[in-house]
């Protein structure tokens, strides 16, 4: 115990002597980390973040589902649905590969050059459109990696008992699949939340952009500090939240003795 | 107020210099410390030079011939800006063939640190804030900011800033442009920022945002080229000093003050009046919005 300790204050007091020691230090600190800017800069950005909170709520509400049904039809066995399938192997495609500023740039841009009275041309609600679309894939994805980790017993001794395709889905494969695939799910809910950043190409003034803003104006890069303080922020509670998730699962699954 | 009696200075220098000098008004090189062989470059012999690529008219032209330039040519000595450089590397003794350029985007112009230019030209304003953080030239051109918008739009019909206000605006991040939306017009909502004027002028046209604020020069190559029915509403007084385009050199240059030199020489013999006739005749007076 004694020698972690001592162990601890070497190593980070070596890094904090060597760090402050590089030549740019002090212009480095006047930088980015200004701490009066950092203090009078907070409501504003905070403010601006909660557009990015609204962004990912609505994403992710919507993500969950689209990318569980997209993952079912994916598995749709048997000749006929070969049309589905391919679809839906297309889209995941697409949408992983292309970057989702790209996505981004490409909906909140043409969609509304469009024209057509009905489209609408608000930024954050295709920026919106292409989160969920990028991120149901990549979602869907995880969705069919736990479906297939369940084992084709439980499958086909549901079959057997004469449940349909569907209720087997439903009453027994995923609830399994879903509890097993919680952490990559919340991975992917933290990308997203990451990547509401990228709305700001679009104009919009949400916590990154606002920073860029300031930023500009002032030549401060506390800003930047002010705006990863906030994303951190709430991901370090969904993490906690997610690991107290899992542990409860697997208390229950142990106490009931069963491999389920 | 620094640069005003700053440049009082030069200029008077300049005076006598020309004055000593051969007699011609157009003199050419300068001499001294700022003769050619003694100027301080990043690569001796040459001129380097940098901009935003694309660089639009009327500040550039040329056309699209050559790459990786977009839209117009630095190269080609057309436009108001490039002009300008080549009668600045003039004044210093360099020829056409020893002024290269590279492209830069316009928010690293002015960011603190070392530069891989001589200096930098893309219609960068002078402000105390960007000041600290890179040295500016004297000015080479006094700007207005102006608004612009889409036939039809309500905002057309604005007359005056209070009239703007409830409109949805728009401009490129970080320019005095943007600062001018927050600090003078104030409008309910807040304005979009975008990452260069193209996007912001696609948004225009998007019915995104209502009007955009350029300076007025450009207005005119947003209403004549990029957006059909775009209008300009009108343009905005200086709030305090007069808005001064000036060359952004990395801080403590030695290169500036050669380069001021060479500026205001330009100004005393007519070049700078001259070449603002021929590139920017079109700018006149627009509707003042108070």
């Amino acid at each position: 115990m004694l020698i972690a300790v001592a162990s601890t204050l070497a190593f980070f007091g070596t890094l904090g002597f060597l760090v402050t020691r590089a030549p740019g230090w002090e212009r480095f600190k006047e930088y980015f980390l200004d701490w009066d800017r950092y203090r009078e800069s907070f409501p504003e950005i905070a403010d601006a973040f909660l557009l990015n909170v609204k962004i990912f709520l609505v994403a992710e509400a919507i993500v969950l589902f689209a990318a569980l049904g997209l993952a079912v039809l994916r598995s749709l066995p048997g000749p006929v649905f070969f049309p589905i399938r391919a679809l839906a192997i297309v889209y995941a495609d697409f949408f992983r590969g292309v970057p989702a500023i790209l996505i981004i740039l490409m909906l909140g841009v043409g969609m509304p050059s469009l024209g057509v009275d009905w489209v609408p041309i608000d930024p954050v609600f295709w920026a919106t459109v292409a989160l969920v679309l990028v991120y149901t894939a990549y979602v869907s994805e995880v969705y069919r990696a736990g479906i297939e980790s369940v084992h084709p017993s439980q499958d086909a001794a549901a079959r057997s008992l004469g449940l349909t395709r569907f209720q087997s889905l439903r009453f027994v494969v995923l609830p399994q699949a879903v509890r097993r695939v919680i952490p990559p799910l919340l991975n992917d809910f933290i990308g997203l939340q990451k990547d509401t950043a990228l709305v700001g190409v679009l104009g919009v003034v949400e916590a990154l952009r606002l920073t860029q803003i300031n930023e500009a104006a002032s030549f401060n890069g506390t800003y930047y500090l002010v705006a990863a303080t906030l994303f951190v922020a709430i991901t370090i509670p969904l993490a906690r939240f997610t690991d107290w998730l899992v542990a409860r699962d697997r208390r229950r699954r142990l106490a009931t003795g069963s491999p389920l | 107020m620094r640069t005003v009696s700053f440049g009082l200075v030069l200029t008077a220098l300049a005076l006598v210099l020309a004055a000593t000098a051969t007699g011609r008004p157009d003199a050419q090189s300068l001499t001294g410390s700022c003769a050619k062989a003694n100027l301080s470059l990043k690569t001796p012999g040459r001129l380097s030079l940098a901009t935003d690529n694309p660089a639009f008219p009327p500040w550039w032209g040329g056309g699209q011939t050559r790459k990786p330039w977009k839209t117009s040519n630095p190269y080609s000595g057309k436009g108001y800006e490039s002009a300008v450089a080549y009668a600045v590397a003039k004044q210093l003794g360099f020829t056409r063939r020893e002024v290269t350029w590279a492209p830069v985007p316009f928010t690293q112009s002015y960011r603190p640190g070392p530069k891989s230019f001589d200096f930098y030209m893309a219609q960068v304003s002078y402000s105390k804030e960007r000041d600290q953080a890179v040295d500016f030239s004297s000015s080479y051109y006094y700007v207005k900011q102006a608004l612009v918008t889409r036939e039809g739009n309500a905002l057309a019909r604005a007359r005056s800033i209070a009239a703007v206000r409830p409109f949805k605006l728009g401009a490129q991040l970080g320019t005095t442009s943007y600062q001018y939306i927050v600090r003078y017009i104030k409008p309910s909502t807040r304005p979009l920022a975008f990452d260069t004027n193209d996007l912001a002028v696609q948004a225009l046209q998007n019915g995104q945002i209502d009007g955009i604020v350029v300076d007025l020069p450009t207005t005119y190559y947003v209403t004549d080229v990029q957006v059909e029915d775009a209008v300009i509403v009108g343009q905005f007084r200086n709030q305090g000093a007069r808005e001064q385009l000036g060359m952004v050199f990395e801080r403590d240059s030695k290169l500036r003050r050669c380069v001021n030199r060479a500026i205001n020489q330009l100004w005393v013999n007519g070049t700078m009046k001259a070449l603002q006739k021929r590139w920017l005749s079109r700018v006149g007076i627009q509707r003042v919005l108070r």
